[in-house]
């Protein structure tokens, strides 16, 4: 395998892992704010993408579609917050598991029923389209390098966000101590509703940029899901910065082993079964390395005491 | 007698009477709903050994449940193919060999997934099992020896012993009477020392420290007793659909399990069963309402859980478990 061809799935990594950093930064932040675990996350990127599609079919710019996208998944995070979400701050994990699991039953089906069943597909803009040449000569697509940008500029944005600003105070002292700062005058009921609208419009965000490169479909959330919260398990729940550190590494395993453990198994046996057990492994290789990191820090790499 | 012992024998009385009346009036589809009623019933109560003596939301239950369902597929299609496994195990078309196998196999994985997902706990022990779940789901769709993404099909349902599997309700009867077999075993076992000692944990951890008890112990347990029994369960439901794909192992059956004893009353006997025959018929009738039908299921769930927390035991019988 040459360099060439390392360094392109290095960065195939990197574009998936800061897209997962993007959707697990919003779980994270809902969950350490307001203690809550939100299966209808993966809903929210659908919409994203979808709203994304509907807009560019529409008017025929990206970038349009872009901000319809961040809109849409804002609005209906903030509505939804304000309708079933708020009722379940107080409740036990397993009320929000199964309300939020009727919530992604809702969302998929009013979006089959909105869209139709077929997948819609979204085009990158024409500055984006093509291949790049990297220094060293290495040719890369530029979308997935905006993809990359995009992620590192929403990381960038979330630190600036959570460590400089008024509103990144309240958030910080939301998740230390809620009544304390209700009782200093902070309005917690507009703060979460913020927060979760916040979450939501990162999720659609994700779901758009990826919109272009997957086909737009209904179920399409909720393998993203599961992949982010793989990661802030491993990054520990409510870290923004073990999300980041996570969404990495579960990036680079997943792509680097769907290209490595093949190649690595074709050393000691044939190649179609090497081909059979790499791939195999390669689909459960994040599983296992969040199974390792338990192993050792049971409430993640950057987490508290669980 | 109490109002919750009279309905723990009226609900399972309820779907047994609707299957022989169904095999009386000759109308085998329903038979077939019923069947799947007292399957998804038998899931759900070994999923109710955690989820509702112990208080471990697992949302990877349906990992057990593919298991079983895999191992009958397994050894059905080597009984069917004539070619052993690995060269040396034969297939069987036998239900009570498939049962056990289904029983070990899930209880093993329940081991090694309860080992370390129960070294966490509350919202980090959802999102493991989650993954657990899902892991084993990528496993069965790129591994293609069985079907892969495909799935299998078995050809003809498996043999009991003196009993033609073949006719509806003779199936039905078997399934039923190993859900009967498990509510009586999880009434005695919640009643026992063990499952005192396990909802001591649930409800106080600490105390129930204190006093000498060790809840990773007791969770392990239940946790693989549980997993065993949904095994057992995902074995039935091959058979009923002489199918087996990797949609067995998919998070939404696990979520649909929760459902389903959320729907009945939490850690109550009858609950899950209640609940199955409630989702078979949501599920029937809305179906023929419309195309759409998860929409409304969604906003029943939805109801259930902001409303009646309690779910259908809960509303008859009142919130309290009590002992006698």
């Amino acid at each position: 395998m040459s360099a060439a061809l390392l360094i392109e799935q290095l960065l195939n990594g990197l574009q998936f892992g800061v897209m997962l950093f993007v959707m697990a930064a919003g779980l994270t932040l809902i969950f350490g704010v307001m203690g809550l675990i939100n299966l209808a996350h993966g809903s929210l990127y659908m919409i994203g993408a979808f709203a994304a599609a509907g807009a560019a079919a529409y008017t025929g710019s990206f970038w349009l579609a872009l901000v319809a996208a961040l809109m849409a998944a804002a609005i209906v995070g903030a509505i939804v917050e304000m309708v079933v979400i708020r009722r379940l701050y107080d409740r036990d994990h397993l009320d929000q598991v199964l309300a939020t699991f009727a919530l992604i039953l809702i969302f998929s089906e009013g979006t089959r029923f909105v869209f139709g069943s077929l997948p819609l597909y979204l085009d990158t803009p024409s500055v984006l389209s093509g291949p790049t040449t990297l220094p060293g000569g290495i040719e890369y697509s530029k979308y997935r390098l905006f993809i990359i940008a995009v992620g590192l500029a929403v990381g960038a944005g979330l630190y600036g966000l959570i460590a400089r600003t008024r509103l990144g105070i309240q958030i910080r002292a939301g998740e230390a101590d809620r009544e304390m700062i209700a009782a200093l005058g902070v309005d917690i009921r507009k703060l979460y509703t913020l927060v979760f609208a916040l979450g939501a419009a990162l999720a659609g965000l994700a779901g758009a940029m990826i919109g272009a490169i997957q086909a737009v479909e209904v179920g399409m959330g909720e393998p993203v899901l599961i992949l982010a919260f793989v990661v802030i398990v491993i990054g520990g729940i409510g870290s923004i910065k073990g999300a980041f550190v996570g969404a990495l590494l579960v990036g680079l395993t997943d792509t680097l082993g769907r290209v490595l453990l093949p190649q690595v198994f074709g050393l000691v046996m044939d190649a179609s079964s090497a081909t059979t057990v790499g791939a195999s492994l390669a689909s459960m290789s994040i599983y296992i390395l969040m199974a390792g990191i338990l192993l050792f820090k049971p409430s993640g790499l950057f987490g508290g005491t669980p | 007698m109490r109002l919750e012992t009279i309905l723990n024998l009226l609900i399972p009385a309820i779907l047994l009477a609707t299957a022989l009346i169904a095999s009386a009036m000759d109308a085998p589809y329903i038979i077939t709903l019923a069947t799947r009623a007292a399957i998804l019933a038998l899931a759900a109560v070994g999923l109710n050994f955690a989820l509702g003596l112990g208080g471990l939301v697992s949302l990877g239950h349906a990992a057990f449940f593919g298991i079983g369902g895999y191992a009958m597929g397994i050894l059905a299609f080597h009984a069917q193919t004539y070619a052993p496994l690995w060269g040396v195990i034969e297939g069987t078309r036998s239900m009570p060999v498939i049962w056990i196998v289904a029983v070990i196999a899930s209880a093993f994985a329940a081991l090694v997934i309860g080992a370390l997902s129960l070294r966490t706990s509350g919202v980090y022990f959802i999102m493991i099992t989650l993954a657990f779940g899902q892991m084993l789901f990528y496993f069965a769709i790129s591994w293609p020896a069985y079907g892969g993404e495909d799935g299998l099909s078995i050809y003809i349902r498996n043999d009991f012993p003196g009993v033609n599997t073949l006719v509806p309700i003779n199936f039905f009867l078997i399934c039923f009477a190993l859900l009967a077999a498990v509510m009586v075993l999880f009434d005695r076992l919640t009643k026992s020392p063990f499952g005192l000692a396990l909802q001591a944990g649930r409800q106080n951890p600490a105390r129930a420290e204190a006093v000498g008890l060790t809840p990773y112990r007791l969770r392990l347990v239940a946790f693989v007793i549980s997993g065993a029994i949904t095994g057992l369960a995902g074995a039935l439901f091959a058979d009923l659909n002489r199918f087996i794909s990797p949609g067995m192992l998919s998070w939404q059956m696990s979520g649909e399990l929760i459902v389903l004893i959320v729907l009945g009353g939490l850690a109550r006997l009858s609950g899950p069963v209640a609940g199955a025959m409630l989702f078979v018929m949501l599920e029937y009738v809305l179906e023929g309402l419309s195309t759409y039908w998860h929409i409304y299921l969604g906003a029943i769930l939805l109801g259930v859980v902001l409303f009646a927390r309690g779910g259908l035991i809960g509303l008859v019988a009142g919130r309290e478990v009590a002992h006698e």
